[in-house]
């Protein structure tokens, strides 16, 4: 009786075992690679003046991008105050009321759909609705598409995290009398607020990254932040810019700003994963 | 529905107002209605905002190359094109990529590798699609040109698809990076696929005397093999709709060309190129077009991977 599998068997075995290795080697191997090449290029371009100074014309050396960093926070921001509470009251009804709901089906397929638009195209809502209406580029058809954005990323976990919240919380709640809202907003959230902040801060990293929505909303502009009804500043437009620009000093500071929004995300992201694993545990 | 108001013995009604519940049932209700509200709404819009140029172009609009400002005639075919060949490409590689590193991480590695190995794959999520684009432009595409491109152009040259001068841009380089880009998100849920399949099924076939890659084979993949086609959409959507890493490498040339040296252009890059440079009607209405085409073949492909992943994930929930 043979106990092991014929040598062709094996090898084939082995051989794509290899191959499975290798492949998960490729990711990584991709991952350290854009991390090194953001870091080693990026950090020479980062300096006191880079944080503090406004961007100067080509050709005259020095100045930063203190006007697009303040615009992004802002545009950030700006979307996720109007993001959040939708996306929480949205994840609310869908984890708490929707139960053999025709509209709550609906909602819940349409929030997957939201996650896998493109953001060009609701770049492309934020100008046809805003931009053209208003007759110029501004903040808020900025900060519109980051939050439409960010909304389906919130509701979707929202209703994931209060649906782990198990039920007999509600039941004791409601069984002392608490209306209905009272339980969701005090005892439901206070069960699961780990899982939505987490929600709330993969959503902030997903869209402090874009660039595709602000292309022709925010635009980018080379002022200090004014006000959200004109052009707005931002890190990932003057990337775009400066990168394509013939003039090595501002892809210097593409690479430096690239730095700083790789860190800015990654640091969220890994934060939010920490978070969710500490709750699990 | 639990009752909003109780009534305890003599009828006095303790103090919970049912208006109070009511007004927030609704608001959440409203809340969770604006959702696809926004998705029809983005719909509307790309089609009122481009109804000059539909008007204008009618079918043609779809086969015509021509991408003229000047002449103000415009064609979608290069931009479809672009973006089918470049999520082909992207699907190319991404799907063997990501059913191999769901092997490796499911059935190959120990656990803790298994965990940072999975948890730094899907970091590759989070990087920013800019980032990719620097990364693509400044050094992706040099490799390209210096290295990849002269080794196929030499070994595989006499195919029609590798021929041309190796400038490190354009529809090839802009598939792979599309392909690393989809990667972390088909990996992920074809790693969930293979985590779902019951160990019983795997251990009977294992206790057969089957070696790791054909439980995979004849028992793993066929098992779960609705969840991984649902992957592969739901990565096939984002490939589709990738803007900004595609408009650095590819080159932007309204062109189609046999050979995938070259450069071309996809909807996403076309819009993130000209639309804010764009004021003609008919420019912008071409543009907008453009964007719609996009929005409906994103939708359908959602549409598809929901579907599938929903069954998938029903089916088992149930058990065998």
């Amino acid at each position: 009786m043979r106990l092991r599998p014929p040598t062709g068997r094996r090898l084939i075995n082995l051989a794509v075992s290899l191959w499975a290795g290798a492949s998960a080697l490729v990711g990584l191997v991709i991952l350290f690679w854009i991390l090194y090449v953001v870091i080693s290029r990026g950090l020479g371009a980062l300096n006191l003046d880079f944080f503090t100074q406004l961007p100067t014309p080509p050709g005259i050396m020095g100045g930063g991008l203190a006007n697009a960093i303040v615009g992004t926070l802002v545009l950030t921001v700006g979307a996720t105050v109007v993001a959040v509470p939708v996306g929480l009251l949205a994840g609310i009804y869908l984890a708490e009321f929707s139960e053999d709901s025709k509209a709550g089906d609906y909602s819940r397929f349409s929030v997957n759909v939201l996650m896998g638009m493109p953001s060009i195209i609701v770049g492309v809502f934020a100008y046809t609705l805003v931009v053209v209406p208003l007759g110029h580029f501004s903040g808020y058809a900025g900060a519109l598409a980051l939050a439409i954005l960010m909304l389906p990323v919130i509701t979707r976990t929202t209703e994931d995290m209060l649906r782990l919240v198990p039920n007999t919380l509600r039941e004791s709640a409601l069984a002392l009398g608490a209306p209905r809202w009272k339980v969701t907003l005090g005892i439901v959230f206070r069960a699961a607020k780990g899982g939505l902040i987490t929600g709330i801060l993969l959503a902030v990293a997903r869209v402090s990254g874009e660039t595709a929505p602000l292309l022709f909303t925010a635009l980018n502009s080379p002022y200090w932040f004014g006000s959200l009804g004109e052009p707005t500043p931002n890190l990932t437009v003057t990337i775009f810019n400066y990168a394509m620009s013939p003039y090595p000093d501002w892809q210097q500071k593409a690479w430096g700003a690239s730095l700083l929004i790789t860190l800015g995300v990654l640091l969220l992201t890994v934060m939010a994963r920490f978070w969710l694993r500490e709750r699990k545990a | 529905m639990p009752p909003s108001a109780f009534t305890v013995a003599k009828g006095r009604r303790v103090k919970t107002s049912p208006g109070g519940d009511q007004t927030f049932r609704w608001l959440t209700f409203l809340c969770s209605l604006l959702v696809p509200l926004v998705m029809l709404a983005i719909g509307l819009e790309l089609l009122r905002s481009s109804w000059p140029a539909v008007r204008q172009f009618g079918w043609r609009f779809f086969f015509s190359q021509e991408w003229n400002p000047v002449l103000q005639e415009f064609g979608a075919a290069s931009s479809i094109f672009g973006t089918l060949a470049s999520t082909l490409i992207a699907m190319f590689i991404a799907v063997p990529l990501s059913l191999a590193i769901a092997l490796f991480l499911v059935e190959l590695a120990p656990p803790r590798t298994s965990r940072i190995v999975g948890t730094l794959i899907e970091l590759l999520a989070a990087v920013p699609s800019i980032i990719y684009g620097m990364w693509g432009l400044f050094v992706f595409a040099p490799f390209m040109a210096k290295y990849v491109q002269p080794l196929l152009g030499n070994t595989l040259g006499f195919l029609p698809l590798f021929q041309g001068p190796p400038m490190g841009i354009g529809m090839l380089t802009a598939g792979i990076i599309l392909a690393f880009m989809v990667l972390p998100f088909v990996s992920a849920i074809t790693r969930d696929v293979f985590q779902l399949v019951p160990p019983v099924v795997k251990e009977s076939a294992f206790g057969m005397g089957a070696t790791t890659w054909e439980v995979t084979y004849k028992v793993t993949i066929p098992y779960g093999l609705v969840g991984i086609i649902g992957a592969g959409f739901l990565g096939l959507g984002r490939a589709l709709g990738e803007t900004m890493a595609v408009t650095f490498v590819i080159g932007n040339a309204h062109r189609i060309s046999t050979s995938l040296f070259a450069p071309g252009n996809t909807i996403a890059s076309t819009l993130a190129n000209e639309f804010s440079e764009a004021t003609e009607p008919l420019y912008i209405g071409s543009l907008v077009a453009l964007g719609l085409v996009l929005y409906l073949i994103t939708y359908l492909v959602q549409v598809v991977s929901q579907t599938l992943l929903r069954r998938m994930y029903r089916a088992w929930s149930v058990g065998l």
